[in-house]
Formats: structure tokens, sequence, C-alpha cells
């Protein structure tokens, strides 16, 4: 008789100790989140989520404006960044010749692997004077009757910290869509244009409609990057708590906030509370991780 | 448990140390950024003279400094902003402030047409009112008043802050509690304040882009990125009634004039010092260390170096824009020293 093998066994322990350390990092995260935001929460309750001022030497601590900020910068840069990710997946998939699709892919790797920092000296010392002299002002001239565009322009603001951001996800939500539209097969393309289909139409029945549910998922990564990222945003944001509709006003992140104060922070009430922040961004990533999967679950559906 | 750590790797690092050869002692520290170049430095130095200790530094911040001298984590502490009552109280034992050194915070402007000019000249009351957002233009009466040679613009001024907890925040609002009764009762002083204006940079070198990048705008930071980066400066009206200009020998002259009220126990802050040197938004940093130490050898050797810090070690302050104490504040800082028992 064979000797019994185990190699399946093992193979699936160490593969369910793996899902288990994913779970348990989590499960741990929030646990030390909420012991030390405790205190916090004591004090401020739900408040917290709808208070507008943060004030560390007299202790009013609210999170909205940097809730706002949050949502606001990552949700504009996914309006800039997906067309242009988009397009640029369906140009080295469907158009671009072979040697300048792996050039470009390099290249768009090369995007990813630039570090934040950078992004945000290269926002402060480049970016903004740009947005000050030249795009914030062209802006308000056309559009500057609506609330958005209004206000003095100093380029550190809402509108910069967006732009940066979407170039900082643009790699990798065309990277990943470029992999899902090389991967959809090469007949259901050939059938689309043996129907009389242009190639705008090919790509619309065939390409971008089989795909849409990946492409979903490849927007979220980015949009999980965007809600995430620090350092290049909190250099370029400005990093005032405020709420305003205005684009060039400055603001500020729930990621920034934690970045610029959590050093020096000596007071109890206020550590707790930089912790109580941490909390909410978790929530807020987890909220609209939630979202989009319900979002992904009815596409799918649909198709 | 976070005791016992320490001892077990400091134990491991004894061990292999003597394995080696050489008997080394490791004394760790950790908090404030803005003296962290000048501690760097005078480690490096002092190995040379005393082989047997190395220090280790982690240049966390002064809240970190402040929590990790409480949690008997590291040996010394360091901080920008003396500790409270209320914090030496959750102290297990008697902690010392050994002042190290001094700075000052500077205000950088950005107007083109003043470049190259001679240094803009504010008052306590300008400062304030700027950074209250109540003095909006360059070419303000108050400004103009005070810089009757030069012809101010007429364009709004950007207010720019650090946006991150810094000692350096701290003592440009504990300046301007001190000379504006408005300040202290709306904003307050603190490492971190709700600004009424003001773009935040992070970090001197964030405030210091903000400034360089924006014409218009005014900004403070440490007086090294001023003098550095090359950005004008202004000069500030002292209490006495004297325009100074921030240097190391005015930040000397701020501590010697606030070290004929020296309080036993040294905080006490050095802002909005008189005389007719003296530049007024300075601030000490001071080392953090228990009175009664626990372990012999590494207690000995931290009051060695503290003693070489304060007196030899005061020759390196110079080169890199710290300014070194004035010479009667040490025999007495050498004094305190001296009751720390081991």
């Amino acid at each position: 008789m064979r000797k019994k093998d185990y190699s399946d066994k093992v193979f699936e322990v160490i593969l369910k100790l793996s899902a288990a350390i994913s779970l348990s990092i989590v499960i741990l995260l929030v646990l030390v989140l909420i012991k030390h935001s405790f205190l916090s929460i004591k004090t401020f309750k739900l408040r917290f989520f709808i208070n507008t001022v943060w004030d560390p030497v007299f202790e009013k601590f609210g999170a909205l404006p940097f809730i706002y900020g949050t949502l606001l910068t990552s949700f504009l840069a996914l309006v800039i960044s997906v067309p242009i990710s988009i397009s640029i997946a369906l140009f080295l998939s469907e158009f671009a010749e072979r040697k300048l699709k792996e050039f470009l892919s390099v290249v768009i790797t090369l995007l990813a692997a630039i570090p934040s920092v950078i992004y945000g000296l290269w926002g402060i010392f480049v970016l903004a004077p740009i947005m000050r002299n030249y795009v914030g002002p062209i802006l308000q001239k056309f559009f500057g009757f609506l609330p958005f565009f209004q206000g003095n322009i100093y380029g550190l603001d809402y509108l910069s910290a967006s732009v940066v951001l979407s170039i900082m996800i643009t790699p990798t939500i065309s990277s990943i869509s470029k992999e899902l539209f090389d991967a959809v097969p090469k007949n259901l393309k050939e059938a689309a244009l043996a129907l009389g289909a242009t190639k705008y139409e090919m790509i619309k029945i065939s390409v971008l409609k089989t795909t849409k549910v990946g492409i979903i998922a490849a927007i979220l990564l980015g949009l999980g990057r965007a809600i995430g990222e620090t350092m290049a945003v909190t250099m370029i944001i400005g990093n005032i708590p405020n709420i305003s509709l205005s684009l060039f006003s400055s603001g500020a992140t729930l990621a920034s906030v934690i970045a610029n104060e959590f050093a020096e922070a000596t007071e109890d009430l206020y550590l707790s509370s930089l912790y109580y922040i941490g909390l909410v961004l978790f929530l807020v990533t987890l909220i609209l991780n939630i979202i989009s999967k319900f979002l992904i679950k009815h596409l799918s559906k649909t198709k | 448990m976070k005791k016992m750590l320490i001892k077990i790797i400091t134990t491991c690092l004894f061990i292999s140390t003597t394995i080696f050869g050489q008997r080394v002692v490791l004394i760790n520290g950790a908090g404030a950024t803005f003296p962290y170049p000048l501690y760097s430095k005078w480690f490096y130095e002092y190995a040379k003279i005393d082989k047997t200790v190395n220090f280790n530094y982690q240049s966390i911040g002064s809240g970190g400094g402040i929590r990790q001298i409480l949690a008997q984590t590291v040996d010394f502490g360091a901080t920008d902003a003396f500790m409270t009552d209320n914090q030496l109280k959750q102290a297990p034992g008697k902690i010392l402030h050994i002042p190290m050194t001094a700075g000052a915070v500077v205000l950088i402007y950005n107007i083109p047409e003043l470049k190259g000019k001679k240094a803009l000249k504010l008052t306590p009351e300008i400062i304030s009112k700027i950074y209250l957002g109540k003095i909006k233009k360059w070419n303000d009466k108050l400004i103009q008043l005070e810089n009757p040679d030069v012809s101010l613009p007429d364009k709004n001024i950007v207010v720019a802050r650090r946006s991150d907890g810094s000692g350096t925040t701290f003592i440009f609002t504990e300046y301007l509690c001190e000379v504006s009764q408005e300040w202290e009762n709306k904003v307050g002083k603190g490492t971190s304040v709700n600004w009424p204006v003001g773009l935040g940079g992070k970090g001197n070198e964030g405030v210091a882009g903000i400034v360089k990048n924006t014409p218009y705008s005014i900004g403070y930071v440490e007086i090294s990125y001023a003098m550095q980066n090359n950005l004008d400066y202004a000069m500030v009206k002292n209490k006495d009634g004297y325009y100074v200009k921030p240097t190391i020998e005015s930040i000397t002259a701020a501590i010697e004039d606030k070290a004929k009220n020296m309080p036993d126990d040294y905080r006490i802050s050095i802002v909005n010092a008189g005389g007719k040197n003296s530049y007024p938004i300075t601030g000490l940093t001071w080392v953090l260390v228990y009175q009664k130490q626990q372990d012999k050898v590494r207690g000995e050797k931290l009051v060695q170096f503290l003693k070489w810090a304060v007196t030899d070690g005061q020759n390196y302050c110079k080169d890199l824009l710290y300014a070194p104490l004035p010479k009667n504040l040490r025999d007495k800082i050498l004094k305190t020293i001296e009751t720390i028992e081991y």
C-alpha cells in the first residue's frame, strides 16, 4: 500500500494559518484602536463625527473636517484618474505595438515605485506654483461662478492634493485594467468585429462590458491607496481643518492629522482623540469596501 | 514587562561586548527633534573621549520623549516644552530638567519688492495681529509705520505655519500668549493649536517651502532653516523696545537675561526677554533624567556625559546654529547634575 500522503493536509493547514493571521491582525488592530481611543470615545461619543472644531489647546476635538477632506480628495482623485487610467490601459492593450506596450508598461510601474514623500515635495515645489499661477486662475475664469472654484488660490488645496493623489493611483488602476483587457478572449473581440462593429464599438461591447466588475475592483484598490495616502497629501493640502466647497481652499485629511500631530501629542485626551481618528479612518475604509462589494455583486448579476 | 525586555536586551549587548573585548555601556534616549543634530554631534565627539559608552537617541518628538521617560523605557528623555506639574506627578521618581541649549524661532517672509533690502521690522503687536488674521495686507499702517524707508506692496499676506506638532510652534505660540492677551484667550499655546489663519506646512522644510514658493507670504521656522536656506527674516522689537536680529549671540543674551530669575528646576520660558541684545522668540531645550538612577554604571556614565555636554560640549553649538548656554548658568546646572544619585 502507498504511504499516506500528508502534503495536502499540511498545505491546507498552512493556508488556513495565513488566513487566520490576516484576520487576527485586523481584529487586534481594531481592539488596540478602541482601547487607546476609549477616553475620547467616552468624552465625545458619536458627536466626534459631526464636531468641526479641532483645538488641542482647549481640548475640543471633532473629526468631520478630516472625514470631509479624506472623502473629497479621494473621490476627486478618482474622477481625475479613472478616465486617464482606463484610456492608458485600453491604449496599451488594444492599440499599442508590442515594443511600445512593453516600454510603457515599465514606465507606468515605475510611477508606482516613487516614494510618496517625493510626490509631496514635487507637489510643493512644482505643482503648487503651476496650480496657483496657471491652472487655478484659468478654472476660476471659466467656472468661477460655481462655488467649487471661488476664493484665493495658493496652490496648497484640495485640488492640488487630488491631482497628486490621482497621479499616485493611476499606475495601480491602469496596470490592473490592462491585465484585465489582455485577458479578454480573442474570439470575443473578433466576433464583435465580424458583426460589423467598429473598433470603438468592439471595445465597448466585448472589452469594457466583460471586464466591468474587474475594473471596479481596480478602482477600489486605487481608492484604498488614495484614502490612506499620508505623506504626499500632508505636504500639499495646506492642513487647515475646515469644510469648504471650494476646491481652492486648504483642508486636512484623517491620515494627515495623525501624521502631523501624533508625535507631539502629550495630553491623554489629545492622544486618545488621534487614536479615535485612526478608528474613524478604519471605519471609512470599511464602509467604502462594503458599498463596493454590493456594487460588484449587483453588477455581476446584471451581466 | 518593558523594563524586563530592556534589561534582557542590554544584558545581551553587555555580554556580546564583553566577549568582543571592550565593555561598552549603551545609554538610551528619546525625544525632541529640534536638538537632534547637536546631540548626534555630541555623541559622536564624546565617543572619542570615552570609548566605553555608546548613545542611542531616537528623535521621536518632545511628546514621545516625555512619555518614554515616564514609562522608564529610556535612560533620558529630551523635550523642547518643559513637563507640566501634572505630568511630573505621574512620574515614579523625581525628574530633573537639564537645559542643554537654546534655539530661536524666526519670521521668514517672501516679499519680492524687498528682496536683498534691509530686514523687515516687526513689533509683537504686528506679529500677533498677522497670525490672528487682523492684519491682512502688507501695506497695513502698523507695518508701514515701523518700516518707513521701504514702500510695502498692497498685497494680501499669505500666512504659513507648522501643521505638525512641534517645539517650534510651542515657542512661537508661547511668545504670542506673552505679548497678546487676545491670543492667549482665543488660541493659547501648545505644540499644535487651532490656528485662526494660515496654511500648514509639515516640518520646518514644509513652512520654508511654502514661504519660498509663495510671494507675499510670512512663516516661522527654526533659526537654522532661515540661515541655511537664505531666506529673508525679520527683526523683532523686544520688550525693552530694541529691534534685534535673530543671531546665536542674541539668543544667548536672552537666556542670560532670563537666567537672573532662573528657578531651581529650570522650568522656565525664555520668550520675551528684555535687554538691549535679546532676541525675544527663543526657547530652551531640556534633557530629562531621574534624580535617582537605577543602574549604577549607566547612571555614572550619563552624569559624566551631561557634565561634559554643558561645559566642553557647548563649544559645538555655534557651528550647528544652536545657542550656547551663558557661563553663569552652566555652573548652576553643573551643581544640579551633581545631585543625581547612582
